[in-house]
């Protein structure tokens, strides 16, 4: 189904829109480089030689109908495909030039590196709110409580989570509600200070205005961290993103400015997505 | 019934017409035959409830017997000098079983220490490492000993402990009670962990805490109050053990000053006195029985706490 001409790599646009952004970083080298990134789990092949650029500081949407491997995608980016014993790897990913496939990586650090937040928020039950947050830089041997505390608010802060929990830090994170323990997994990923971001669905249990909180969040964050965002929401792909890349049965059809995307898109398939026809 | 009124009236039970009629109508219950059949209905149901508090009564009876009996026959000889005086010899009035409840502590203690490490690691590689076929084969290994008679138990350690070393001791005893928790405490546990959600697993690693950190910090602290129960209720089964302690701790009528020695254990006593010709060792019998089912209540009603405790933070459910 997929021509050549769409096997090319898609450069990192930069339109417009969010252009002026872009600029002030001064670099137009991408954080995230994937070249020909084939994921197998046993005999089946779940990606098909994806080839994509994420550009620093900027929100990436992967859009996609379910199966299409929009998750196994962002988990290959930070490693975590390597829980399923039977998962094997093909390809290329840079992140910010460094090969983090090659065997000398430990996966343990290039996680303090990648963060991810998961769709299901899963706060550690036995922990308190500021325990959640500062548990990445406890187990990894930061000890000194004045940047344990420092950590902790600037953490909470970023997550806009801060002003709600400020007074009961030492509260069990399962008493927050379902919104809140999902910016409270955002700021336990963010405390480890990671240079990316990957979020896989992370608004899809949530109400409308914690969705929307979250949106709010995501598009703040972006100023700082380098984002890819897995949703089901075309809106919301729509509403934070700046790039899109769109995923079908494995493969990677389109990627381009989310405008493009969503207004113009170069193939039929992404067309028939985004307009709701099929997916 | 009133539903019947001014509706129009059913056609003749068994012609196809009312047949027709109770399809078309099914679930609204206004057919004489529909009716019929509700009624039988609620007596079905209502013969299946009694049958089911019946058997849960017959649960419950024999329960309240024992509690009954051993409350009748053994308070009136539990009194100060039971829990702090030695048995007294044969015709001598009073005396009380202190070495045998301290020797029940020591044995639980030294059960504890060897078989809780062992079965809460054996649960941890069940749960958390190995190939589901191994695995398969290990579960299935450890349910086959779950079922081991304890008195085999007794008479393994005799011959690997008792014999070799020439003489029962403390150490036996705590040996072939640790033995019999090893797999009960193997499977509680790892069922404690599998309970943990994956979920928890993944958000560790992507923190970049490794694997181990995850496993102790988060998924075996997650999993405590589960394992800690298993623990508790493996201790609170052995706790009554008679028969594998006849091949091993023997029984002592003194204190026990070294681990090397034969050691006085409850049921051990209780199991003395019982099988004695004496009436007031019979007396003694009963109250020793009293303290021990009092001790294994206990633990159980601890574990109910701790798990209602549990529930209510809405941690995992046990």
């Amino acid at each position: 189904m997929i021509t050549e001409e769409r096997q090319t790599i898609p450069k990192p646009p930069l339109v417009a829109a969010d252009s002026a952004r872009a600029r002030e970083q001064g670099s137009g080298s991408p954080a995230l480089s994937v070249r020909n990134l084939s994921v197998f789990f046993g005999k089946v092949q779940v990606l098909k030689r994806i080839s994509l650029d994420a550009a620093a500081q900027a929100v990436t949407a992967i859009i996609g109908p379910s199966g299409c491997g929009k998750s196994t995608f962002l988990r290959s980016l930070n490693r975590m495909h390597e829980l399923v014993p039977s998962a094997r790897v093909e390809g290329e990913i840079r992140l910010f030039g460094e090969d983090i496939l090659s065997p000398e990586v430990e996966p343990v650090s290039l996680r303090r590196r990648v963060g991810m937040v998961f769709q299901k928020s899963n706060p550690f039950p036995t922990m308190s709110i500021a325990d959640n947050v500062t548990v990445g830089l406890r187990l990894n041997g930061v000890r000194q409580r004045s940047v344990l505390a420092q950590r902790l608010e600037h953490s909470l802060l970023m997550a806009a989570l801060w002003d709600e929990v400020k007074d009961r830090l030492d509260a069990p994170a399962t008493s927050l509600s379902g919104g809140q323990q999902q910016r409270l997994c955002i700021a336990r990923a963010l405390a480890v200070q990671p240079e990316v971001l990957l979020m896989d669905e992370p608004a899809s249990a949530l109400d409308p205005l914690a969705t929307r909180k979250i949106e709010d969040l995501i598009r703040e964050l972006k100023k700082k961290y380098t984002i890819l965002i897995v949703t089901h929401n075309m809106q919301q792909a729509a509403r934070t993103s700046d790039y899109t890349a769109f995923f079908y049965l494995g493969e990677l059809v389109e990627y381009g400015a989310t405008a493009r995307i969503f207004t113009n898109p170069a193939q039929k398939q992404t067309e028939d997505y985004v307009t709701g026809r099929f997916g | 019934m009133s539903l019947k009124t001014g509706l129009p009236l059913p056609a003749p039970p068994g012609s196809p017409e009312a047949k027709a009629e109770t399809l078309g109508r099914a679930g609204v219950g206004i057919d004489s035959k529909q009716e019929s059949y509700h009624r039988w209905r609620n007596v079905k149901n209502g013969l299946v409830q009694a049958v089911t508090c019946l058997c849960t009564l017959a649960v419950l009876l024999p329960l309240a017997l024992v509690f009954n009996h051993v409350l009748k026959s053994g308070l009136s000889a539990v009194n100060l000098t039971f829990f702090t005086g030695l048995p007294k010899p044969v015709g001598e009035p009073g005396g009380g079983m202190a070495n045998a409840i301290v020797g029940t502590f020591e044995l639980l203690g030294l059960a504890a220490l060897l078989g809780v490490p062992v079965g809460v690691c054996g649960g941890i590689f069940l749960a958390e490492y190995g190939s589901t076929k191994l695995n398969w084969w290990i579960r299935f290994a450890a349910d086959v000993l779950n079922g081991v008679p304890s008195i085999i138990w007794g008479m393994v350690v005799y011959a690997l402990v008792v014999v070799p070393r020439k003489g029962f001791s403390a150490w036996a005893g705590g040996i072939v009670l640790g033995m019999i928790i090893v797999p009960l405490i193997m499977r509680t546990s790892e069922e404690m962990l599998r309970l943990v959600p994956q979920g928890y697993r993944e958000a560790a690693l992507a923190l970049g805490i490794s694997q181990w950190r995850t496993l102790v910090q988060i998924v075996l602290r997650t999993a405590l109050r589960g394992i800690t129960t298993g623990i508790l209720l493996a201790l609170a089964r052995v706790a009554g053990e008679t028969a594998p302690l006849l091949f091993t701790a023997f029984g002592n009528r003194f204190w026990n000053h070294s681990l090397n020695d034969p050691i006085a254990a409850l049921p051990l006593q209780i199991f003395s006195y019982a099988i004695s010709p004496y009436e007031d060792w019979h007396r003694q019998a009963w109250a020793g029985a009293l303290v021990l089912l009092v001790l294994v209540a206990l633990v159980n009603v601890s574990v109910r706490l701790l798990t209602r405790e549990r529930s209510n933070r809405g941690r995992l459910p046990l």
